[in-house]
């Protein structure tokens, strides 16, 4: 029974990587940038609500409310600032600002809100459910974290295939200078998929600030980085992808931790990175990458 | 209708056009021939504003369109179908078709449009479900074409049509662009294919590193001794 309870916790933190994840995906798949400061716009966004909700004793569900608008204005504020005037410069270039953006927003925080951790109380209230005489104890945050993941995952895919933005989306990713002559505004489809992937990050910050609740200045860096571990695994660029490496990644994760090692569960959870990149380098739904000759 | 006016681009320090002027007047079909690295492809390109011209005018009815963002031509009357067809592979011909069509709100005017592409190329119609990176190269052609005329163009740019195609496919295409300008949609062609080209074209410009350097009639073309020579290989 503990096993199953292990899954269940795993499926429910592999949840949170999955909708993090997304926002790596969909700004790889199509800025074909990787914005390492998305981890801190958890961060951000984890702290925003801490303060509506602990300081000032706003309603949970309105916190999130706001900190999911602050966290999508930032997004977008970072790639306008940041990213876009290097639209065109080299990837390296890209990368080397955004994690300049990552320690930026690191620092602000510290300065901010000062070097203790904050305790988050969650925004949940559901109250846990119990199974089989007491035995299989599923949280409250369990029981709104994977059903949430899944709703945004089948409502995100069905946005990205159906609508008119989404195939532009699509469009923009695959081919930018045809999409252009399609009349596609790019940097606009750009600054959607930044907004779309940091709205995002405010719900995964209240998930997962809600089962792991020590916020402090570095809290989404980790989550971050395993986020992206999971996008890659997944196959970057694949929205089904990040789903299911996100939630692989939690069930490695805790599993590891619960029979192998509680201290090695995130060295275990990169060897994994590494070994995925070494046997399938594309992930598990990548596209085979065909350079042009 | 179109007017390019000693036009300069450089990529980096290379200039790869370097002065170059054309016209093409309504209901025209303008073919811009010469070999491989002329320039021709990136004439198209500054055209309709993905490259940036150093010097020169682009006049499109009279006005310059080199300040208009890219994305804003294609609702100005103007498509350009790109050398290499450059469909987008993960999405239907339907959903293809239907980005041609993405700046035109009118639903039933872009229905109407959707049936008149059909009409002109029932293969489209069959394989409308189709991913259209698993098209043939022919049937690629005709989804790039279809979906440029998705825009309800005034005046098309047609980026070597002919590419990869084995001749039966290339009439047929050839056959399509006149039934596309006898419709009414002037048609800027840029063809290595010269021979096809002038066979259709009313007029013609020929290119050589950078430069035009022969225009006229297509019919006189044909008969000139040193385009036979160098591009009709007779």
């Amino acid at each position: 029974m503990s096993f199953i309870s292990h899954l269940i916790n795993g499926i429910s933190l592999g949840s949170v990587y999955a909708i993090i994840a997304l926002g790596y995906t969909m700004v790889y798949g199509i800025a074909k940038m990787l914005n390492f400061a998305h981890g801190d716009v958890i961060m951000v966004g984890g702290f925003i609500i801490f303060t509506f909700m602990s300081t000032l004793g706003l309603n949970p569900i309105v916190s999130v409310l706001i900190a999911i608008i602050l966290c999508t204005l930032l997004g977008l504020t970072i790639e306008r600032i940041a990213y876009k005037p290097l639209r065109r410069a080299p990837s390296l270039a890209v990368l080397i600002t955004a994690i300049g953006v990552s320690y930026l927003l690191q620092n602000l925080a510290l300065l901010i809100l000062g070097a203790d951790s904050k305790s988050f109380s969650s925004v949940i209230s559901l109250s846990s459910l119990s199974l089989a005489d007491g035995r299989l104890i599923i949280s409250g945050e369990t029981l709104v974290t994977i059903p949430l993941c899944i709703v945004i995952m089948t409502t995100l895919n069905i946005y990205i295939r159906k609508s008119k933005v989404g195939r532009a989306m699509i469009a923009v990713s695959e081919d930018k200078d045809a999409a252009v002559l399609m009349g596609i505004n790019v940097n606009k489809t750009i600054a959607i998929t930044f907004a779309i992937g940091s709205s995002l990050a405010a719900v995964a910050s209240a998930l997962m600030f809600s089962t792991y609740p020590t916020l402090s200045s570095t809290a989404g860096a980790m989550p971050g980085i395993k986020a992206f571990v999971a996008a890659v695994f997944g196959g970057i660029g694949s929205v089904p992808g990040a789903m299911i490496g996100g939630i692989l990644l939690g069930v490695i994760e805790i599993l590891s931790r619960a029979y192998i090692s509680t201290e090695l569960g995130d060295a275990i959870v990169f060897l994994v990175l590494i070994i995925v990149l070494l046997v399938k380098p594309t992930g598990i739904l990548g596209k085979n990458i065909q350079e042009k000759v | 209708m179109l007017e390019v006016k000693d036009l300069q681009v450089y990529y980096g320090v290379i200039q790869a056009i370097k002065n170059v002027s054309f016209k093409v007047e309504e209901g025209e079909i303008i073919a811009l021939i010469g070999a491989n690295g002329a320039g021709k492809t990136t004439i198209l390109n500054t055209i309709t504003g993905l490259i940036a011209a150093k010097n020169g005018e682009v006049l499109y009815d009279g006005v310059d369109i080199q300040k208009i963002p890219a994305h804003k031509i294609v609702s100005m009357g103007l498509a350009h179908v790109p050398e290499g067809r450059r469909v987008f592979s993960q999405l239907s011909v339907y959903e293809n078709l239907l980005m041609g069509a993405y700046t035109r709100s009118d639903k039933n005017e872009v229905d109407a449009s959707l049936q008149h592409v059909f009409k002109s190329f029932p293969r489209l119609e069959e394989r409308r479900k189709q991913m259209a990176g698993t098209l043939s190269g022919g049937e690629q052609q005709m989804l790039a074409m279809g979906r440029a005329l998705m825009s309800k163009p005034k005046i098309v740019l047609m980026d070597e049509p002919s590419m990869g195609l084995s001749p039966l496919l290339v009439e047929e295409v050839f056959g399509i662009i006149q039934n596309i300008n006898k419709a009414g949609t002037t048609v800027l062609l840029v063809e290595q294919n010269a021979k096809k080209a002038l066979s259709i074209a009313h007029r013609a410009y020929v290119m050589e590193t950078g430069n035009i350097v022969l225009e006229g009639y297509a019919k006189d073309l044909m008969n000139d001794e040193s385009v036979k020579k160098a591009y009709l290989g007779e």
